[in-house]
């Protein structure tokens, strides 16, 4: 109390000028209290006074609001520091007896139960890791980049994207014409095995997979992380940074300082499509590839373990590209529509990030590749008859088998029609082909338009299409994967020339054709050949059992000016045809859909075909999605989602297993859970050899 | 009235040490009763007044308790705290910014210089990054986390002993005990700071990186610095090797361009290790061929170069102790040895260094002829007038200068043995070595050590001390002063298990005969007097060091008065002074250097031991000497300096960058100015009798 007088003279001054006759008595009192003085306390009296007087009701108010305020926040600090304390205090270990002493004693870490099996490191490992999730830091840039020199800029903590958006998007984005780097600025990955371990802090990619597979004695001479930078296309990350010579150059000392024995990679997502590319560069002669010889793969390869890996690409990369939004976005736009592209605040976030990715040729490998022979027309599909009484009512499946089998009679009747990957309006995904009434876009004549003035410096290639075009796109009502490339082409003539250069996406009718020797083809698997190692193993290890978006309903957007002018149907539902905020999903692993990730390796490269000559055997190994059971278990250790996945204990045992010497079939061969098989068989793909004779060329 | 105020107060008083808010309420209602100045309250009202009052005790200010001012002015900074970290955050992060004096990569970026060369960084000792890979139970969720460097020392507060036991290494072999895996930090973070904000390579790589250098061309060769050199290839990590493969790919990928290799202290001997191995034939080099350096290499530019090894690897081995501790422990006796804590820092630090190979390898080299002996020394007639007065020399006054030359004409009197690196008692190390007893190594004869009853009592014994007799700890400082060449004795008698391992691996001898084949052994590849250059005419090699600031060179000791259980029995006496201006201070001899590495050590290579076509350099590498006067920061805005000339502080000095980026980006070493010496390390190297 007297402290909080001593803070307030006004206060006191003017009580007492109200108080003059009680101040009288406290006169008395202070002569009274004599005796107490000579016990050495006359110093409190006074003050115990003025504490008797603050009693009285008038007073009432010395404690004010920001005395609370001050002392709210002072508990809670002291609260938390002690908490920090007992927290940094407490053993390592001690999390682990409490998820123990709940749940019962947690299964061993597969690294852990694999040691006491007596498994040892054997063959080196390198990593590829996929896009996004690997850290790329700054190393030039603009003057509004200051300070952040090797600072992360994509990974990390992502701090600086709340400081200085603009700047970074700036740095993150290549040149629109070039694909390489923008002049003044270089964004480069970082290296190691700290490039992917974590994409944000506690957010694991690799680290749990390289945990375990130290336990069984790996360590940095045996592990290798390829990072390479993901926003540029596979060719130029040799031609701007050499890194697939260094991938190269350390592939081989890997094999050199660990006894000749042969490395085994792992990719992860777009990573796959990436080391497709480096073995076929390796082998190729240089300027345009490594020089590595016909058979560096066989000598140096062991097994190439993909995971989650989107061979034929991802129909999510098209949304990406196509209006800058997939599933989340599109929820989060239909809850709290406005906010992303809010004109007062002039974030236009959706814009700056559809420009910025729009840069990135990597994000155009990811176009579903193989055109309708793999996806499907206008009235089939590969997954045709889909059952999606999966999707959150996995459970009740598993309980009551038999009702399960009547839903998907009702899906049968009325099935989605996944061929169509980009449809405008519900009914026209859903109508029969030939009720369909199409205009062709092509020919259409794009008008200049005027926003291209008004909108200030947010360029995305939208402006320069004009009215009619945007009609003239919609006005062809749905898209096939043949003709999505065409209609990309037209929305975005510019960054498609760019990517064409570098992807491919059709197939191969004859792998002889010279045009195929050209870098562009090496990440199509449709369009290359298998490196020939017949001793060399592939694997697809994916998740299944989450819906994964396969096609989409898409409208018009309002307000077409300044904005994108397309954007996903959120309205559009349909239960009995997974149809679920404009998107309709399948099976697969929440990103990638089981077709892409399997259909190469349960029919494209099985057995000897024409993609993979020297029949290098092949396994599928796919991981069923299961929920983490309680909150404690973090992301699942049972997970089949795209990134979560990494930290799948089965496919972190198969994988060490496969690293300490087994081969597919000591492994179990093939597991299946989906209907992967089902579904290649219905793609009619030609895989012998022999070329028709009418047909080359 | 009166009473009742008398009461309350009596209530206070005890409430300070126990009263409850009840209490101390009820009291507060017979008070009121018996004022009865309020409005008439009925019994109802009091007791709903009362319980408002507990449920509510925080809004009534006569609870204000000791606690509660606690929490209100620790609620008030943290507020002011976040307000004022809320607004420096939202300050334009340009108007905070220190005006950073350009660097010189800045300026040299303007005249026009690109990334020419790859650049291969070597660090030195201490300052490279450790990580776990394997562990200890005491050391769990440390996986993958630094033991060592780069991030936080906070395991060392948390768990010293645990972080202790897994930098050791196996006495026996000098390689990882069972069950613990601790490696090097691969890449340009394992070095680029040792302590977060006390950079080591950062402001060199920042520097390159602006004239266009980025991972491509610009390559850290962390390496595990505790291992000996040979062992971090042969055994374990194959660091050789993939420093060799690193170099390869970076001259092949950047248009065949050489590489200029930049080590620092301890990098500088093991890249001469490198450059030997990597050209012997395998199992026991990296088989690159005699035109390996030759075809990859064009310089190699020394930064604080240990060559011929530092005196202070000697009290570290010795005693576990530099200039710093020894202060330190003069200032607060018995701080870090105290018994009642249990600490014995020192032996528990001896215990752990003496494992670690590569100090070893750090000890002088060349012996008398180079480092002097009883009587004589390089560095003789040094004068030591930097040790305070190098600030005021700059604002001389007539009075600064006669006081110089007065203890100028005094120094040459008090003439500083060097030679004698280890004296015991400030007599030793005064007198003419004709009235002290010879050191004879045939008198240390360990048959005495059977005959040691501290170990019984001592347990578990720690360091090779604790295996010695008290007779034989007697009899080493009854020898009084060692030379390089002696010490080298006296280190094999007190530790003989740890020389025993470690001279499988380093040799500090100077060659007869270079072509006699035990030569080719690798244990002679790291000492610049035991091997000759490779044959690379067109490469060259720069000695680049601070000079100006007192370096340690030799030390005066004294046994350690507490003869107690695993104690170290010597330390350095730091008492000993010498009179004003003598080199000798704290029991220790200074000379000129960069606080570390003394210019003898650092500079006689390339001044005189490679210079020309010498039995050393048979191809005639190019040789140039590059010294930095040591200026201390004017300002603190500087921070370290950018003309510091000391060891590690050095790697920000802007002058050493600037050359580092000349050559970096194609200059010879004629271009970049040639010689460039402030000290007199011309004149001690003509005093060296070495044959070319």
């Amino acid at each position: 109390m007297s402290s909080l007088r001593r803070r307030k003279p006004i206060n006191e001054s003017s009580d007492s000028k109200h108080n003059e006759e009680e101040e009288d008595e406290d006169h008395d009192d202070v002569d009274a209290d004599g005796d107490d003085d000579v016990n050495g306390k006359n110093k409190k009296t006074p003050s115990k006074i003025k504490k008797k007087r603050g009693e009285k009701p008038p007073k009432q108010p010395k404690w004010s609001c920001m005395d609370t305020c001050c002392w709210f926040i002072g508990c809670i600090c002291i609260t938390w520091w002690l908490l920090l304390f007992l927290y940094n205090a407490m053993p390592a270990s001690f999390p682990q007896y409490v998820t123990e002493a709940i749940t019962g004693p947690l299964p061993d870490p597969p690294g852990v139960k694999l040691k006491k099996e007596g498994l040892e490191a054997k063959h080196p490992v390198v990593f590829v890791p996929g896009i996004v999730t690997g850290g790329l830091e700054l190393w030039e840039g603009r003057e509004c980049a200051e300070g952040l020199f090797r600072k992360r800029l994509w990974g990390g903590t992502f701090g600086e994207v709340y400081k200085r958006p603009l700047c970074w998007v700036e740095h993150m984005s290549l040149d629109n014409e070039t694909g390489l780097d923008p002049c003044g600025i270089r964004v480069r990955p970082v290296s190691g095995l700290v490039a992917a371990d974590y994409f944000a802090p506690g957010y694991f990619v690799w680290a749990v997979l390289i945990a375990n597979l130290a336990r069984i004695g790996y360590e940095d001479k045996t592990m290798y992380m390829a990072a390479y930078d993901w926003r540029l296309s596979f060719q130029n990350t040799e031609v701007r940074d050499q890194t697939l010579s260094r991938i190269k150059s350390n592939i081989e000392l890997l094999v050199a300082t660990n006894g000749g024995r042969k490395v085994v990679v792992i990719p992860h997502s777009m990573g796959v499509l990436y080391f497709l590319h480096f073995m076929k560069w390796v082998e190729a002669p240089a300027p345009m590839g490594g020089g590595g010889g016909p058979d560096w793969c066989s000598k140096h390869i062991k097994a190439v373990v993909n995971i989650g890996g989107p061979f034929l690409g991802v129909p999510k990369a098209i949304a990406g590209l196509f209006s800058a939004e997939a599933k989340d976005i599109a929820v989060a736009r239909a809850l709290a529509p406005g906010f992303l592209d809010n004109d007062i605040f002039q974030f236009q976030t959706l814009q700056h990030v559809m420009r910025m990715s729009r840069t990135w040729d990597s994000t155009m490998s990811m176009i579903p590749r193989g055109g309708n022979t793999i996806w499907g027309g206008l009235d089939w599909s590969p997954e045709e008859g889909n059952s999606c009484a999966k999707k959150g009512e996995k459970k009740n499946e598993t309980q009551i088998a038999d009702q399960a089998g009547s839903e998907n009679a009702v899906c049968k009747a009325k099935s989605a029609n996944y061929g169509r990957i980009i449809s405008f309006g519900k009914d026209v995904a859903e109508a029969p082909s030939s009720d369909i009434e199409r205009i062709d876009f092509r020919g259409a004549i794009k008008g200049h338009s005027a926003a291209n003035t008004t909108c200030r410096d947010v360029w995305t290639e939208y402006h320069d299409m004009g009215f009619a075009g945007i009609k003239a796109v919609a006005e062809y009502k749905t898209y096939t994967a043949d003709s999505l490339v065409d209609l990309l082409h037209f929305v975005a003539p510019k960054m498609m020339a760019r990517g064409t250069a570098h992807f491919s996406y059709g197939v191969a009718d004859n792998l002889d054709d010279p045009q195929y020797k050209h870098y562009k083809y090496w990440s199509n698997p449709l369009e290359t050949r298998l490196p020939n190692a017949p001793d060399m193993e592939i694997y697809s290890l994916y998740g299944v059992g989450l819906p994964t978006e396969r096609a989409y309903v898409y409208k018009l957007s309002p307000h077409a000016e300044c904005s994108i002018p397309f954007k996903i149907d959120t309205s559009a539902d349909d239960e009995d045809t997974c149809l679920r905020d404009g998107v309709y999903s399948v099976d697969g692993d929440e990103t990638v859909p089981v077709l892409s990730a399997g259909f190469m390796c349960a029919k494209g490269w099985r057995g000897k075909t024409r993609f993979n000559p020297s029949g290098i055997r092949t396994y599928i190994r796919e991981y069923n999605h299961l929920p983490p059971a309680n909150l404690l278990e973090g992301r699942g250790t049972l997970s089949g989602a795209h990134v979560d996945i990494m930290g799948n204990f089965a496919l972190i045992e198969d994988v060490i297993r496969i690293a300490a010497g087994a081969s597919g079939e000591e492994l179990g061969g093939d597991q299946v859970y989906s209907k992967i098989f089902n579904w290649s068989e219905k793609i009619n793909l030609r895989l012998d050899e022999e070329i028709p004779v009418h047909s080359s060329r | 009235m009166a009473s009742v105020l008398r009461f309350r107060k009596l209530c206070y008083v005890e409430s300070a040490v126990k009263c409850t808010s009840v209490g101390y309420e009820s009291f507060e209602i017979d008070e009121k009763l018996d004022e009865k100045e309020e409005d008439v309250l009925s019994a109802n009202h009091f007791a709903l007044e009362i319980n408002k009052k507990r449920k509510q005790p925080k809004r009534q200010p006569k609870e204000w308790r000791c606690l509660d001012s606690c929490c209100w002015i620790i609620g008030y900074l943290c507020t002011t705290w976040w307000l004022l970290l809320f607004c420096y955050h939202c300050l334009p992060v340009t108007l905070l910014r220190v005006p950073e004096l350009p660097g010189p990569g800045v300026r040299l970026k303007r005249e026009g210089l690109t990334a020419l060369h790859p650049v291969v960084l070597v660090p030195g000792i201490v300052t490279g990054g450790l990580e776990l890979w394997e562990g200890r139970p005491c050391a769990d969720g440390l996986f993958r986390k630094r033991l060592w460097g780069g991030g936080s020392f906070t395991q060392i507060f948390k768990r010293p002993l645990c972080l202790l036991e897994h930098l050791s290494l196996h006495y026996e072999t000098g390689l990882d005990p069972q069950g613990i895996r601790v490696r090097a930090v691969p890449g340009l973070v394992g070095a680029d700071y040792f302590a977060p904000g006390y950079f080591v390579w950062a402001v060199l790589i920042e520097n390159l990186a602006k004239i266009g250098y980025e991972g491509k061309n610009l390559h850290m060769a962390a390496y595990d610095w505790r291992l000996s050199f040979q062992n971090t290839e042969q055994i374990r990590d194959h660091a050789l090797t993939r420093l060799k493969s690193k170099i390869e790919l970076m001259y092949i990928s950047n248009g065949y361009k050489k590489v200029v290799a930049v080590p620092h202290s301890m990098g500088v001997i093991y890249f001469l290790h490198f450059l030997k191995w990597v050209e012997t034939p395998p199992p026991m080099g990296g088989g690159g061929g005699p035109g390996w350096c030759a075809k990859h290499i064009k310089a190699v530019m020394n930064i604080g170069p240990a060559f011929l090894g530092v005196p202070k690897a000697v009290s570290n081995l010795f005693s576990a102790e530099g200039k710093d501790v020894s202060y330190i422990r003069a200032m607060a006796p018995g701080v870090f040895d105290s018994e009642i804590l249990g600490l014995q820092t020192f032996e528990r630090v001896m215990r752990m260094a003496r494992t670690w190979d590569s100090i070893v390898s750090l000890l002088p080299k060349g012996g008398e002829v180079i480092w002097g002996n009883m009587d004589r020394s390089p560095e003789e007639g040094h004068v030591c007038d930097f040790s305070k007065k190098s600030h005021s020399k700059t604002s001389l006054t007539t009075n600064n200068i006669n006081n110089s030359d007065v203890k100028r004409g005094f120094l040459v009197k008090d003439l500083a043995n060097y030679g004698r690196i280890i004296s015991f008692g400030k007599p030793a190390s005064v007198l003419h070595s004709s009235k002290l007893p010879t050191a004879d190594s045939k008198e240390f004869s360990r048959t005495s050590t059977s005959e040691n009853f501290n170990n019984f009592s001592c347990g578990e014994a720690w360091t090779e001390y604790d295996e010695m007799s008290r007779q034989s700890i007697q009899n080493v400082a009854a020898d009084k002063a060692y030379t390089t060449t002696t010490l080298l004795d006296l280190l094999r008698f007190v530790a003989p298990k740890m020389m025993r391992r470690a001279e499988a691996h380093f040799s500090h001898g100077i060659a007869e005969n270079l072509d006699d084949p035990k030569y080719n052994h690798y244990k002679y590849w790291s000492n610049p007097l035991e091997t000759k250059l490779s044959d690379a005419p067109d490469m060259e090699i720069y000695c680049m060091y601070g000079v100006g600031i007192p370096t340690e060179r030799s030390y005066v000791y004294k046994l350690s008065p507490n003869s107690r259980c695993k104690s170290i029995p010597y330390q350095i006496d730091n008492s000993v002074h010498g009179e004003d201006g003598s080199c000798l201070k704290g029991g220790v001899y200074f000379a000129d250097g960069d606080e570390s590495v003394p210019v003898l050590s650092a500079g006689f290579m390339c001044a005189k031991g490679w210079r020309g076509r010498t039995r050393f350099n048979p191809s005639g590498i190019a040789t140039y000497i590059r010294e930095y006067r040591h200026k201390p920061p004017t300002s603190l805005m500087e921070g370290r300096g950018i003309e510091s000339g000391s060891h590690v502080d050095i790697m920000g000095n802007f002058a050493l960058i600037e050359d580092i980026m000349r050559v970096a980006a194609g200059a010879t070493g004629d271009e970049i100015g040639g010689d460039q010496i402030h000290s007199d390390i011309i004149k001690m190297s003509e005093r060296i009798n070495l044959g070319l």
